[in-house]
């Protein structure tokens, strides 16, 4: 028995990945998530129409963080302000009542303005709240679109990358670099069908998430399919990648649950990014996941425009550019051939 | 045309791998590359497959959908059944459907592989994977036929099958070089080269090769004294530098497997 415990550490301690991810990942992530790991929000970005709206601005109770007043607005404007997303709350004064419109596809944000609202109610009489997207302030309404995203980067990611270092283990990837096919072939033709079985898996959810959960589908579809086309790249090329440096399946799943775990609790997906603490929130808004979800409950529940999108759809372009890119690039090294075209190759002595 | 290679030199890191290696693989002819573990082989048949580039000399090599190359580790996919293994390789030479087929039964009526045309890569025994891996190879008629260890681990019966495999490609005029570290397969290459640590040891055709073998092999009942020797069967073999005869032996005529021995220990005899 000794000697099998010996042999066991002795593997243990060569195989360095397997060690950083059972010593270094757990205290990384305890830090990571103990900071990150917050329903509570603190701050509510809150908007003012009407013709009160200066004097009701500085009576605000200081939850609500005032980020724009337009006292020739009205209720259209304060609707449109929450439909592209940029507060949480929308107080619209006029003549004899005060209305607060409440955006509830940012659930915790919602619940923590309802409450405040619900208080100050009280105090201002003919105060009356309407939450709108997501009335019964549901959590599957705002799961599910952001459930979408994560099944987008399992399948991307993790089984793309298995798929792929299947090939290498089983020394067919040199098979491929020896037989008369473009690089590009072999990346699109290797990622097709799990890109298809993402789409497909995408829609599924979808489809039963509204059917069974009643999750609303306000907007066009051909916005989410734009996103989830862009956000599909990025987790392709972040599969690929991640086989470019596995040697075994059990190293790119390693790899893949390390790119995976952030997505899923730093996104936003799960707590609200206005939650965290800062020294770990900037993580959340370099994930992919981030900019999916915003998508995907833009379209989804808030009827968002193109327009409303486009800051979300731009950095999923980028970031599918990029991962995408680097993908490619990385493949066709592994595939690098020494002449492609010539009959004789001259090296230079 | 003739391929191969001129002064090849291949450093991987700051590990030379192959040195001043020249090979010249005539159409028609079967060339065997030889040696111990490390020596190079594969080295060479990878930059022969473009998969390695070279750091010096020159390479030639008939255009890339005229060559045909198998891994060691045979390049079937485990989870593609024979066939699809075979007409995946046809679609990707972009080989019409008529010839493909044509081309397709005829492999698998040369491999004996017919009955086993549905099962899965992964579900045949290391001798018909081998077979697989070269008809693979075979399925455009290259014009070089590169194969990494093609009988490694393949019992005697299936060996025989896949060196008729490598005769009939040369027969209908490929180029074949394979590479093994049985020195008895040598014997029936029409060229062997001989590799130890990334260098040539011995190049030529066998009988050239008996021919160059400096000094004289001798059969000894009992194990000699010099360290110039190696046991065959129940036999033992010594070399001797000077060809002067050993205190007690009977001269013999080296087959390929004495030649390379003992080319080897005159290799060390004079770098000593």
């Amino acid at each position: 028995m000794w000697a099998m415990i010996v042999k066991e550490f002795r593997q243990v301690r060569r195989d360095h990945r397997t060690l950083a991810m059972m010593i270094v990942m757990p205290v990384v992530l305890l830090v990571v998530f103990g900071y990150a790991a917050s329903f509570d929000v603190s701050g509510i970005d809150t908007a003012v129409y009407g013709a009160g709206a200066e004097d009701v601005a500085t009576i605000l109770p200081e939850t609500f963080e005032v980020e724009a007043v337009d006292s020739t607005g009205g209720v259209e404007s304060a609707r449109e302000f929450l439909r592209k997303g940029e507060v949480v709350v929308a107080i619209v004064v006029e003549e004899s009542k005060v209305a607060a419109f409440v955006d509830g596809s940012q659930l915790f944000a919602a619940r923590a303005a309802s409450q405040a609202l619900a208080t100050a109610a009280q105090a201002v009489p003919g105060l009356e709240i309407e939450i709108l997207f997501n009335p019964g302030l549901e959590t599957s309404a705002v799961l599910v679109p952001g459930l979408g995203g994560l099944i987008l980067l399992f399948v991307g990611t993790i089984i793309t990358s298995l798929g792929v270092v299947k090939e290498r283990q089983a020394g067919t990837l040199e098979q491929l670099a020896v037989m008369p096919l473009r690089p590009t072939d072999v990346f699109i033709g290797k990622i097709a069908p799990y890109f298809l079985v993402a789409s497909l898996d995408l829609v599924i959810v979808l489809v039963v998430g509204t059917a069974l959960f009643d999750v609303p589908f306000n907007g066009p579809v051909w916005i989410l399919a734009l996103g989830s086309l862009m956000f599909l790249f990025v987790t392709l090329g972040l599969g690929v990648l991640i086989s470019s440096v596995s040697e075994n399946q059990g190293q790119a799943i390693q790899l893949a649950l390390m790119a995976l775990l952030p997505q899923v609790l730093l996104s936003g997906l799960i707590f609200p990014l206005e939650s965290m603490a800062a020294g770990v929130r900037w993580i959340g808004y370099v994930l992919p996941l981030t900019y999916f979800n915003l998508v995907a409950k833009g379209v989804m529940l808030r009827d968002a425009a193109f327009s409303d999108l486009l800051f979300p759809l731009a950095l999923l372009a980028v970031l599918g550019v990029f991962t995408f890119g680097l993908a490619v690039l990385r493949f066709r090294r592994d595939l690098g051939s020494a002449d492609d075209a010539g009959s004789t190759l001259e090296v230079a002595t | 045309m003739t391929w191969g290679v001129a002064g090849l030199g291949v450093t991987i890191g700051s590990e030379v791998a192959l040195s001043g290696i020249d090979l010249e693989i005539h159409p028609g002819t079967i060339v065997a590359v030889v040696g111990g573990d490390g020596a190079g082989k594969t080295t060479l048949v990878r930059v022969l497959g473009r998969l390695i580039r070279p750091t010096s000399g020159r390479v030639s090599l008939p255009a890339r959908l005229d060559v045909g190359y198998q891994s060691s580790s045979s390049g079937s996919w485990p989870d593609l059944t024979v066939i699809e293994n075979l007409r995946f390789v046809a679609e990707a030479h972009r080989m019409s459907s008529d010839d493909a087929r044509k081309r397709l039964d005829e492999l698998l009526a040369t491999t004996g592989l017919e009955s086993a045309s549905d099962r899965l890569g992964s579900q045949l025994s290391g001798g018909m994977r081998q077979k697989l891996g070269v008809a693979m190879a075979l399925v455009a008629r290259p014009l070089l036929l590169v194969l990494d260890e093609p009988t490694t681990g393949v019992d005697p019966v299936s060996r025989s099958e896949l060196w008729r495999l490598f005769s009939k490609a040369a027969a209908q005029g490929a180029a074949v070089v394979f590479t093994t570290t049985y020195l008895d397969e040598a014997e029936r290459a029409s060229h062997i080269l001989a590799l130890e640590s990334g260098t040539t040891l011995v190049e030529g055709p066998p009988e050239s090769i008996r021919d160059s073998l400096t000094g004289k092999v001798w059969r000894t009942p009992e194990r000699p004294a010099s360290s110039y020797r190696w046991r065959r069967g129940r036999e033992w073999r010594e070399w001797t530098a000077d060809g002067s005869p050993p205190a007690a032996g009977s001269p013999v005529e080296p087959d390929i497997t004495d030649l390379l021995t003992a080319a080897t220990l005159a290799r060390d005899e004079q770098l000593v």
